[in-house]
């Protein structure tokens, strides 16, 4: 069976990466292409980035970024942030990556992933669904950068999604993002269960130990980590390694 | 010369990029004039394989490949390219290239489809295009369907996902691999310089 991922992800604005707590507050981390080659050659499964750039100048700047990468790291790679539509989507793929990540477009227009799925094949869609807990124990979805209640169900958008004709589901927890303590299991395990294509833990991850958490309490195939590796407080091989020694399958990659 | 078949369906620049990056010169084919002075060839595949054929007799570059593959060209089919390989595939029910007997396949639906990521590798015989890469190494896939080698031997390496597949078929001069080994990290990069370079 394929081994689980471990996914660093690279929050990219105006061409620096970038990280913030609760998707606000940003810190600059460094040069984009160094890192995605840094944690490809130590290691890493895929990349993610997410371009969190608001004006047309910084989107152009991330395609640059995007074909760099592209011509230096020989690992998979999904960016995200910003995408709204088919043409959106053609760039980025032209420009090198493998994958893109909608999010706040599809709850706009859930159409655009089947069109995108028709496209450029499920296999390269990756919808991202930002879900926070609300005091009914029903986690809703969450749009602009986690400050907007779409007012809809994440389980059902989930299904729906899936439906469409996404790939694989990026569920991130918008309580946890940045706060480093722990993924959301619940939250995981439940879109986990609810669908029948790959999913990637997201938001909250502090230390490799909350990585073989996740990957030992649900049976999702992905773990994507930002400040633990960006902070080097440990090193993706290290993770690799620990999760071993668990009895985790993890890719000699 | 390194000549990578450009259908303009598939994205085939991070195939060029990482054979350029090992210090190989390529060139792109999108037509039969292309292939003159090139010593080896390599077949990317994304994308469905009835339109691909489609695509591919259109510009008579079938032709092309099963006249290369007959005159001895080192040939590496990536993905669907190694799927066209075959016979047929099950894939909206395309008749293609028959370099090797068998058919191109579904996952059964108790799997997640496509099977999307890092899996193994079993080497079935020693061959070149493993030299220096570990048995059970790890390598990148993403699939919805899967070659089944009419002949057991075809079948040098084999991947297991909910059942046992052929993961790379070999035959004389030609090699199919189902991974990207362009996305496939050192082993993948090991695989590419194998087949570009002396050992192949």
């Amino acid at each position: 069976m394929t081994a689980k991922k471990i996914i660093p992800c690279l929050d990219v604005k105006d061409g620096k990466v970038v990280k913030g707590i609760n998707f606000e507050g940003m810190r600059e981390m460094g040069d984009p292409v160094a890192m995605a080659k840094a944690y490809s050659d130590n290691g890493a499964d895929e990349l993610v980035f997410l371009d969190i750039s608001a004006t047309t100048e910084g989107r152009d700047t991330m395609v640059d970024v995007v074909k760099q990468v592209a011509a230096q790291v020989n690992v998979p790679f999904t960016v995200g942030g910003g995408i709204r539509t088919v043409d959106d989507i053609a760039r980025i793929l032209d420009a090198g990556a493998d994958k893109v990540g909608i999010n706040s477009a599809a709850v706009a227009r859930p159409e655009l992933i089947k069109e995108a799925a028709e496209k450029f094949g499920s296999e390269r869609i990756v919808a991202a669904v930002d879900a926070k807990l609300f005091p009914d124990g029903t986690w809703r979805v969450m749009t602009h950068g986690g400050l907007k209640d779409a007012g809809i169900d994440a389980i059902e958008w989930s299904k729906q999604l899936e439906q469409l004709g996404a790939g694989s589901l990026l569920p991130t927890s918008v309580d946890r993002d940045g706060v480093k303590d722990g993924y959301d299991l619940e939250l995981t395990k439940a879109i986990v269960e609810a669908v029948n294509i790959p999913v990637i833990a997201s938001g909250g991850c502090g230390n490799a130990e909350h990585i073989v958490e996740v990957f030992e309490k649900t049976n999702v195939d992905a773990a994507l980590a930002a400040s633990i590796f960006h902070e080097n407080s440990v090193s993706i091989q290290e993770v690799k390694e620990l999760c071993r020694n668990r009895g985790v399958n993890v890719s000699e990659a | 010369m390194i000549g990578i078949i450009d259908y303009g369906a598939g994205n085939l620049h991070s195939v060029d990029k990482a054979v350029r990056k090992l210090g190989f010169q390529t060139k792109l084919l999108t037509n039969p004039e292309d292939f003159t002075g090139i010593n080896k060839i390599i077949f990317p595949g994304v994308g469905n394989a009835k339109k691909t054929m489609e695509i591919i007799r259109a510009s008579k570059i079938d032709t092309k490949i099963i006249q290369s593959i007959a005159a001895g060209t080192p040939f590496l089919g990536i993905c669907l390219g190694m799927q066209l390989l075959l016979e047929f595939s099950e894939e909206n029910n395309a008749d293609c290239l028959s370099i090797f007997e068998g058919k191109v396949l579904p996952f059964k639906r108790d799997v997640k489809v496509p099977h999307m990521g890092w899996n193994e590798v079993q080497q079935q015989i020693n061959h070149p295009i493993f030299k220096g890469i570990p048995d059970k190494a790890d390598f990148y896939f993403v699939h919805s369907f899967y070659v089944n080698p009419s002949n057991n031997k075809d079948a040098i390496g084999t991947t297991d996902y909910g059942q046992e597949f052929c993961s790379v078929i070999a035959k004389d001069n030609v090699v199919g691999v189902q991974f990207h080994p362009e996305k496939s990290a050192d082993a993948g990069l090991t695989l590419l310089q194998n087949f570009c370079g002396n050992s192949f």
